[in-house]
């Protein structure tokens, strides 16, 4: 089976976000992979250990996401591919069809990838990559079951889950519950050096330099900081009934 | 130009969801003079919901029904979308950030090579540049988007709870026009659908959230709080840590790697405040912490704090509502 895994680096999500002159500041801060699609990674390798086959991670992201790409490998993805081109601007239009032009020269049996990244939040790329490579797909996926040609996946919609029964190939996005993903181990992370490991731009891949974004950010700050508030003193029952009334009467939402 | 913007608008048990309203508004708040608002119903038997939709600003309503629309599934829904489309020739769609927007969505973005702007919390017009906020890392950051091309079409999904509705107008009237369901081969066949939420509030939508953390130590433990939320009309939402417990459904969790909520007021029991988690909570209006521990970081960025045990803490404040409710 030929397992193709969308994978974004990301910041760690214990970072506190720091601006300088508009933009993050990445100095020192950590990076890891996108936490959605460390499930999609594990699902992938459970996968090809079952039915066999090769997992193959594809990534757009700055040279730095080498690092998670490696550490993907070192779980035991088989091959990677880091698209990194200074001319992409991070649009979701843009990385879908980027992905998509490279993806079309692939042959696929299953495309996962996370149910958002956790710094962007978007969520537009793997389900704009399924309507663009012509795949049926289910996203927020808790649970996947593939035999022969047919997947039989659990989605999480808000709470409710629909039991989905979908023809290969297809695309799923993992939602956390889908798996535990693994630790890399030693031996993984030394096999991981040998593993195959392509860095493509965008002349690499015909007609991607031609894809211009359709979104731009125009400003980037930090939310207003929250102030602490207002411990209450007195016994419970007092301290209670004046919760109740300053939200009545102080903060007017109730 | 003028312009058209077309909301998607959603059912939920047979009621229009709130979000679908705030859509309207956040496409009227992206219009200029001339544009034209209309709204789109697809499922079945769910054009007696157009009335509401034209109080809320819609002037036409486009409506697809089918057997098969009963319940949400991508391509069906799509493709009654696209039919919708070819009739309207919409210049911008607007959805909720909910389920079903986040996936349709971008499934009708890539059909018309389409730039997104997705979970939209606000919106600025000056002229033809239109504006639109949206978090970053789960509310750690705050950007300002907008479309390259303000002539290319335009796909939006907002957030529930942040951009307020326009207050309805019951005598306002809304053309009416039926589109017919091109129905497609499905490749995607639900099965089944297992009801775990029915009738709750949905957390994103949700005015008063209760949430519980490790401290309610079991699943048991979240009893006290359900009945808060109850009492409240709210939804109950975790930590992720109560999740890993087991002690609810990761659809609960509430965080960076969980929901983003912004309610009037987000109750913690239990909780401590990890970044993580007030990524996903921090910008609701009033933030109430209830903590054993007093040096627990959730009281830095809370309004109120009572530092106790939530198993007396939280029965003694659903008496106080149900006595200021009632
Ligand atoms: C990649 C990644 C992503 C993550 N994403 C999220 C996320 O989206 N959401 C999230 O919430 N977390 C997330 N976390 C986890 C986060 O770091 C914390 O571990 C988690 O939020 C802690 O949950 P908690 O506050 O319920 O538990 P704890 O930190 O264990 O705190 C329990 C609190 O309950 C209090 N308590 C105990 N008993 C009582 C009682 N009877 N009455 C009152 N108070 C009591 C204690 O004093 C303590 O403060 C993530 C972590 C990682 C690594």
């Amino acid at each position: 089976m030929d397992i193709f895994v969308l994978l974004k680096q990301t910041f760690d999500t214990e970072e506190k976000i720091v601006l300088q002159g508009g933009v993050v500041q990445e100095d020192g801060a950590k990076f890891v992979i996108n936490p959605y699609d460390e499930y999609a990674v594990e699902q992938a390798i459970q996968l090809r250990d079952e039915h066999g086959g090769k997992v193959t991670l594809v990534s757009v992201g700055w040279e730095r996401t080498a690092e998670a790409l490696r550490t993907a490998l070192a779980m035991g993805a088989d091959e990677a591919v880091l698209i990194s081109d200074e001319r992409i601007l991070g649009d979701e239009y843009e990385i879908a069809e980027i992905l998509a032009h490279y993806l079309r020269e692939q042959s696929i049996d299953l495309l996962l990838g996370g149910n958002f990244s956790v710094d962007n939040g978007a969520g537009q790329v793997a389900i704009r990559l399924a309507s663009l490579l012509g795949l049926p797909h289910v996203a927020s996926i808790t649970k996947l079951d593939i035999s022969g040609s047919t997947a039989v996946v659990h989605r999480d919609a808000e709470g409710d889950i629909e039991v989905i029964e979908v023809p290969l190939p297809a695309l799923f996005t993992a939602q956390q519950g889908l798996n535990e993903p693994r630790y890399p181990s030693l031996p993984g992370i030394m096999k991981a050096k040998k593993k195959p490991f392509q860095h493509l731009s965008l002349d690499d891949i015909p007609g991607a330099d031609a894809i211009i974004a359709k979104t731009a950010r125009t400003s980037l700050t930090l939310p207003p900081e929250r102030k602490a508030g207002r411990i209450l003193k007195g016994d419970l029952a007092s301290q209670v009934a004046e919760l109740v009334q300053s939200l009545r009467n102080e903060s007017k939402v109730i | 130009m003028a312009k058209q913007f077309l909301v998607v608008a959603e059912a939920r048990g047979g009621k229009l969801r709130q979000v679908s309203f705030e859509a309207l508004r956040a496409a009227q708040l992206s219009s200029s003079d001339g544009d034209t608002l209309a709204a789109v119903l697809i499922g079945a038997g769910s054009k007696v919901l157009a009335g509401e939709l034209a109080a809320y600003g819609a002037d036409t309503i486009y409506v697809v029904e089918d057997a098969q629309l009963e319940s949400y599934n991508s391509e069906a829904y799509l493709s009654a979308l696209l039919a919708v489309i070819a009739v309207a020739g919409p210049n911008a769609l607007y959805f909720g950030h909910t389920a079903v927007g986040r996936d349709l969505a971008p499934l009708a973005a890539a059909s018309l090579a389409a730039g997104q702007i997705s979970d939209v919390t606000a919106i600025e017009r000056s002229g033809d540049n239109v504006q639109f906020t949206r978090p970053l890392y789960a509310g750690k950051a705050v950007e300002k988007k907008a479309f390259t091309d303000p002539a290319a079409p335009w796909v939006v999904t907002v957030r529930p709870n942040n951009i307020a509705p326009a207050a309805p107008d019951a005598s306002r009237q809304a053309q009416l026009i039926d589109v017919a369901y091109p129905a497609p081969s499905l490749r995607s066949i639900i099965r089944e659908v297992v009801k775990k939420t029915s009738g709750a509030i949905d957390l994103a939508e949700a005015k008063i959230v209760v949430s519980g953390g490790r401290g309610v130590r079991s699943a048991e433990g979240f009893q006290p709080l359900e009945e808060l939320a109850a009492v409240l009309g709210g939804a109950v939402g975790a930590s992720r840590a109560a999740c890993d417990a087991g002690y609810c459904e990761y659809a609960m969790q509430i965080g960076q790697t969980g929901k983003v909520v912004t309610p009037e007021i987000y109750i913690a029991c239990g909780i401590s405040g990890a970044i993580q988690h007030l990524a996903g909570m921090s910008s609701s209006r009033v933030i109430i912490a209830i903590n054993k521990d007093a040096e627990a970081p959730i009281f830095k960025v809370a309004d109120y704090g009572i530092v106790g045990d939530l198993f007396e803490v939280v029965p003694l404040l659903t008496e106080e509502f149900r006595k200021l409710l009632a």
